[in-house]
């Protein structure tokens, strides 16, 4: 693998404005306060846009250079130069990049334009789209940015957005509570991402992709211990922002916010970062076989953890967040396989930014109809009165749960396949819990679908479903398009593979598959069918209570807390964290304070006792006298002795 | 050459006597004659950037003169690149700090025309202290400089204020008279190495001085800028003096006065007593975790705004020392410009929670809440100086917090992991304190807060600017720094760490 | 006769007058023993002018002499008006000058 080719080949000065668009939307926005309320919307929606477009110029440009150069980067300026360290803010687009832009910029535009209606009884829409902006000018500086410094701050920067729209509605302190969960979560993954940037730098003295990439080629021996701790950070950076295990717990709680963001943010892009950042950083990964057994185990523990949280939630934006987390998990895993599993991550990636986003766009289309109610059991019945709706979330259930041709069967097939020709008692391991995995999904997948369309009308009195505002239907159809055909255009001639071969696995050659794909296409369709059965023996053949029944097996309880995630952080790390910032309040005053007050009393009180021989009598002044010149006299005595 | 550094010494000293000679009443005359003269202050001080040569790290606009010819003493000033941008600071954040203060002196012991005197005098005392070239003038204007505090804080302050300003004055006295001894102990060397005494700092960091006399004499600096960094364990008078005093005097207090410590460390410590600050490196790099993560800990636990905005102070001073004493080009540098940047980010936290507290009468968390409904400016420009304050990418203290990071990195990696971990409890507090005061339901009382005026929006608008423009281009201070820095690492006689992968 | 006798007799009269000031209230008596102190210091500079066989020694007898009537002017006065104001002539009752 020739390692020290670096990543740009030409340069454009076009990159800045994929950026610099919607930035400067977010400034206007933020800035004019109320004087732009009534335009902001449009603004905002047209500068997301124009960042789509500048985005397809520039793949037109790149499908116009060959494969080795179709890399370009743009120096904007120098950021931080101190001795060695020398970080330029500076942009570069890939192929591996170009996909997420026209992703970010693409689906971004669609749930701007979602927004405009599903906002528009919201007194603060303005801020509304001004965040959005925000978060799409951050998402790109993410992918963009041609070091990890310059990542991170793209990084925090979707952070921050996220942040602000999971608590949107902030004066409801749950979703407050959410909103900080979340960006604490995060934080500890960016602990991870900046530890990793530190052993960059001691290691290779570089911190962009370029010079890591460079330095790592040199290396002598694989799995250096810098290579695998740096890996194991990513690792945890990445597990922090795409919602993985150990820290997945604040993904639930971020479907507090606005359904679009919960479409935008925490399905299609932010939480994905994980995967890009491992599929960027693939020269470091490759070279730590123990990081990459890490990254796959991460992944596997998530998909399932995910789809067996899916399985008991009746709060229908918190299944799909269950499912988004299970579904990239799969995408780790694949990332975690290597250069064999690069490409599917992606891939996996893009599908699932059309149907998941597509779907969590259904979800809130059937949120507007039935007065943000968002519990299933008050569901039911909906083909009929939200038929646009019905069928493009049906479309997205189709390519979720993997049925073919749709796209989820491609990407995740894929996956699976590369799972199981990792050969040996890990391949067969990972390869089976893909697999069952896919079988979860298409169960929870069917029970959402089943309680929300069909059977008998739950819905709360007063309740008068209709379908939504032409402006929320088309990017729904738009996205259902996507969730059809994107699998088959990615994946017929290897096309995406290809496209990403130079960037993500240069000079890998394919082993021979351990088993044929059609078995493992057969099998997984099997597993998918498997789990549509049971769902629909238990949905369809019995009858939703309203009310979540209470006597439920042990795991059901289980997944219902979310496998007790919560409950093991609150008493592991909230809980003993308060003890102690209130124990060390009390130790500072008493011990360290106490300290101090101390030695000023101390002296304080010498005063006070010696102040006492000042009794105003002459005659115990007169004795001092007395006894002084004795002293005096004695001392005078012993000296001539 | 123009005086310039005596020159925007003497403006607001000459300033505050003006003050002082105003006739009595005239309150508003004298706050308008104060902005006025803080700005010519700040004026002058962008002047003589034209006159600064930023590539060379050595001292320039150098004036010398004869003050007590009998002991070597002079009166003598000049700025490196690190004390430039230092009185930069005390200039830029002074007449802020005025036009904020505006309302802040009316229930003070003194006059309120004595609160802006004040004010000035201490301006002037600080473009001193961090001009001095000449350590007994140096230390002249380190105890000056508690005089004026000593009265901001004991006339203006709060409640317990005479407690504050009193611990204040004694933590500071005690640390001053430890670095007088030492002091005067350089003098005594050096009069036997040279032949004749001297007080100058290029002179003295030519002497030899015996190991184990270097460790005392390196102590008694230390310890003396320990206090007023504040590092742990001598941080427990910065909460009281922070909530006794008024928002105005916490800035320049934390902002400016406690850079004093870690400047002196950069500026004497280091390059004085080179091999005494290599044996003591491991227990400082220890002290600036334990308040790096000790100091964050316990702002989590705050109920007092102000105390919080205090412990977090304590928390940055642990990475600036971490960063002074790792060592390496990015510490040192970071480090210095964490000191600016700190100025910055704690002025914006200490002005716009002064005016939250003004509003509402408490300095009580719990007593706020929904404030982003009330006061959508106020809730904004405070949410970002909290970003500020957890080092947000993209705000300018996150290049000096990574800057010490990686700079201690490459040479101690165990304590800049430890430290790192203070950037998630930095979430912690800040997010702690915005939901509670920010978000949520509007508490009781608080239904008719009224927002910013514009007196205060103009205050803290060049602030949250300075923040932003830092964190995309820092350049130009680091250019000012990086050759400062680089004389100093040959001076300590220390180099960077190559990169161990490189061969 | 041996001078150190006078020695001795001075250093007597000096213990009394110490005895006296400690033990006494009334400040006339205290005055008195004073004067004893004084004169037993006299005492003792004129015995070593003797011994020393020069004058110095009652040449400064002289000088506390005089001093010494200084002190009874101004020291009686300061008692008579003590003892107008407070109608005692006892130092116990003037300790207003303590803590």
């Amino acid at each position: 693998m020739d390692s020290a080719h670096a990543l740009a080949a030409g340069s454009s000065s076009l990159l800045v404005w994929l950026i610099a668009l919607p930035a400067l939307g977010a400034a206007i926005l933020l800035l004019g306060g109320r004087r732009t309320d009534k335009w902001g919307h449009v603004l905002a929606t047209g500068l997301s846009g124009g960042s789509f477009v500048v985005g397809i110029v520039e793949l037109i440009r790149m499908l116009g250079r060959s494969g080795e150069n179709r890399g370009v980067s743009q120096h904007l300026f120098t950021w931080i130069s101190v001795g060695h360290f020398n970080i330029e803010a500076g942009l570069l687009l890939d192929q591996l990049s170009i996909c997420f832009v026209l992703l970010i910029t693409g689906v971004g535009t669609l749930i701007h334009i979602y927004s405009i209606t599903y906002m528009e009884h919201d007194l603060d829409r303005r801020r509304f789209f001004a965040y959005l902006n925000f978060f799409i000018a951050a998402m790109l500086l993410l992918v963009l940015g041609n070091s990890y410094l310059n990542l991170y701050v793209g990084w925090e920067g979707v952070g921050l957005a996220s942040y602000l729209l999971i608590g949107f509605w902030n004066q409801k302190p749950v979703y407050a509570t959410a909103a900080k969960k979340a960006f604490v979560a995060n934080r500890v993954g960016d602990f991870g991402l900046s530890i990793a940037i530190m052993i960059a730098f001691a290691t290779f003295g570089s911190v962009s992709f370029d010079g890591v990439a460079a330095g790592a080629g040199k290396l002598a021996n694989l799995n250096s211990g810098a290579l695998t701790a740096m890996g194991a950070m990513l690792l945890l950076a990445a597990a922090g922002k795409s919602a993985q295990f150990p820290l997945q717990s604040w993904l639930g709680d971020a479907m507090a916010g606005p359904t679009p963001v919960s479409a935008l943010i925490h399905a299609a892009t932010m939480v994905t970062a994980g995967v890009y950042l491992i599929t960027r950083s693939n020269f470091v990964f490759d070279r730590a076989p123990t990081a990459q057994l890490l990254v796959v185990i991460v992944g596997v523990i998530t998909l399932l953890f995910g789809a067996v949280i899916g399985t008991a939630k009746d709060d229908i934006k918190k299944a799909l967040a269950a499912s988004t987390m299970s579904q990239i998990g799969y995408m780790i895993l694949a990332a975690g396989l290597g250069p064999a599993g690069y490409a599917f991550a992606i891939m996996h990636l893009l599908t699932h930014g059309f149907f998941k986003a597509g779907m969590f766009l259904g979800a809130g289309s059937v949120m507007h109809g039935m007065n943000d109610e968002v519990d299933m059991r008050r569901y039911g019945a909906l083909r009929k009165f939200m038929p646009a709706t019905f069928v493009t979330f049906g479309l997205g259930y189709l390519a979720i749960i993997g049925v073919p041709p749709f796209s989820g069967f491609y990407s995740k097939d894929k996956i699976i396949e590369a799972a199981f020709n990792a050969g040996g008692a890990r391949g067969l391991i990972i390869g089976s819990a893909a697999l069952l995995g896919a079988a979860i999904t298409a169960f929870y997948m069917t029970r959402v679908m089943i309680m929300t369309f069909f059977g008998k009308a739950r819905w709360a009195e007063g309740t008068h479903p209709h379908e939504s505002g032409k402006l929320m239907v088309v990017p729904m159809v738009i996205l259902a398009i996507g969730s059809v055909g994107a699998g088959a255009l990615l994946s017929i001639g290897s096309s995406l593979k290809n496209w990403l071969e130079p960037v993500v696995s240069r000079g890998f050659v394919e082993p021979t598959p351990r088993l044929s794909p059609l078995l493992v296409s057969t099998l997984a369709i099997g597993a998918v069918a498997l789990g549509v059965l049971i769902a629909y023996l238990k949905y369809v053949r019995q009858p939703i209570p309203e009310l979540a029944p209470t006597d439920v097996s042990i795991f059901t309880r289980a997944a219902r807390r979310d496998l007790y995630q919560d409950a093991f952080n609150e008493s592991v790390f909230m809980r003993p964290g308060q003890y102690l910032t209130r124990s060390l309040g009390f130790l500072d005053r008493v011990f360290i304070d106490g300290a101090v007050n101390g030695i000023g009393a101390l002296f304080g009180g010498t005063s006070v006792r010696a102040r006492r021989l000042q009794t105003g009598y002459v005659r115990t002044y007169s004795l001092f006298i007395l006894g002084g010149a004795a002293i005096l006299v004695a001392a005078m005595l012993a000296a001539r002795l | 050459m123009f005086p310039w550094l005596t020159t925007l010494g003497l403006i607001p000293l000459i300033g505050s006597g003006v003050i002082a000679l105003l006739p009595k009443g005239r309150d508003l005359l004298a706050k308008q004659v104060a902005l006025a003269i803080s700005l010519v202050a700040l004026l002058v001080s962008l002047l003589m950037l034209a006159d600064f040569q930023k590539n060379s790290g050595g001292l320039q606009l150098v004036e010398s003169h004869n003050w007590i010819a009998s002991f070597g003493i002079k009166y003598a000033v000049g700025v490196d690149g690190i004390a430039l941008l230092l009185i930069l600071l005390a200039t830029i954040l002074a007449p802020i700090v005025i036009l904020a203060s505006w309302n802040e002196a009316e229930n003070g012991r003194f006059s309120v025309k004595a609160f802006f005197a004040l004010i000035l005098i201490l301006e002037a005392f600080m473009v001193g202290v961090f001009a001095a070239t000449d350590v007994f003038l140096f230390y002249v204007f380190f105890e000056a400089m508690l005089i004026p505090v000593y009265f901001l804080i004991g006339s203006f302050g709060g409640t317990q204020r005479s407690y504050a300003a009193v611990k204040f004055l004694l933590y500071s006295l005690f640390g001053g008279l430890l670095m007088l001894a030492a002091v005067i102990a350089l003098y005594v060397i050096s009069k036997d190495q040279f032949g004749a005494g001297t007080f100058d700092i290029t002179a003295l960091t030519k002497l030899h001085i015996g190991v184990q006399l270097q460790r005392w004499l390196f102590l008694g600096f230390f310890i003396a800028f320990a206090i007023k960094a504040p590092l742990w364990p001598f941080h427990t008078w910065l909460p009281d003096a922070v909530a006794a005093a008024t928002p105005g005097t916490a800035v320049l207090l934390v902002g400016v006065l406690d850079k004093v410590g870690t400047f002196g460390m950069l500026r004497y410590a280091l390059p004085l007593f080179p091999d005494a600050a290599k044996f003591f490196t491991p227990a400082i790099i220890v002290l600036s975790i334990i308040s790096v993560i000790y100091g964050a800990l316990l702002a989590i636990g705050q109920t007092d705004i102000k105390r919080l905005i205090a412990f977090t102070s304590i928390s940055h001073f642990g990475f600036i020392t971490l960063g002074i004493f790792a060592m390496t080009s990015q510490g040192l540098s970071g480090a210095t410009l964490y000191m600016v940047n700190h100025g910055f980010s704690t002025a914006a936290l200490f002005l716009i929670a002064g005016w939250m507290i003004s509003r509402r009468k408490s300095s009580l968390i719990s007593d706020f809440g929904g404030l982003q409904r009330v006061t959508p400016v106020m809730a904004w420009t405070f949410f970002i100086a909290g970003m500020s304050a957890l080092a947000l990418p993209g705000l300018s203290s996150f290049v000096s917090e990574f800057l010490v990071l990686v700079g201690t990195f490459t040479r101690y990696p165990w304590a800049a992991i430890i430290a790192t971990v203070g950037i998630i409890l930095a979430a912690l507090y800040v997010l702690i304190l915005v939901q509670r005061s920010l978000h949520g339901p509007i508490a009781p009382g608080n239904e008719n807060l009224p927002d910013l005026s514009r007196r205060e929006k103009y205050a803290i608008a060049p602030v949250l600017a300075v923040i932003i423009v830092l964190g995309f281009f820092p350049k130009p201070l680091l250019d000012v720094i990086n050759p400062t820095v680089v004389q100093t690492m040959q001076v300590v006689g220390v180099t960077d760490p190559a990169p161990t992968g490189g061969k | 006769m041996n001078p150190a006798n006078y020695l001795f007799v001075s250093a007597l009269l000096f213990t009394i007058g110490a005895l006296g000031v400690l033990t006494r209230r009334n400040s006339i008596v205290i005055f008195m023993c004073v004067e004893l102190m004084l004169n037993a210091a006299n005492l003792a500079f004129v015995t070593f002018a003797r011994i020393q066989g020069n004058l110095d020694g009652q040449v400064i007898a002289f000088f506390t002499m005089v001093v010494a009537a200084c002190e009874v002017v101004v020291g009686l006065a300061i008692i008579v008006s003590i003892y107008r104001s407070r109608r005692s002539a006892s130092v116990d009752d003037v300790n207003l000058l303590k803590f």
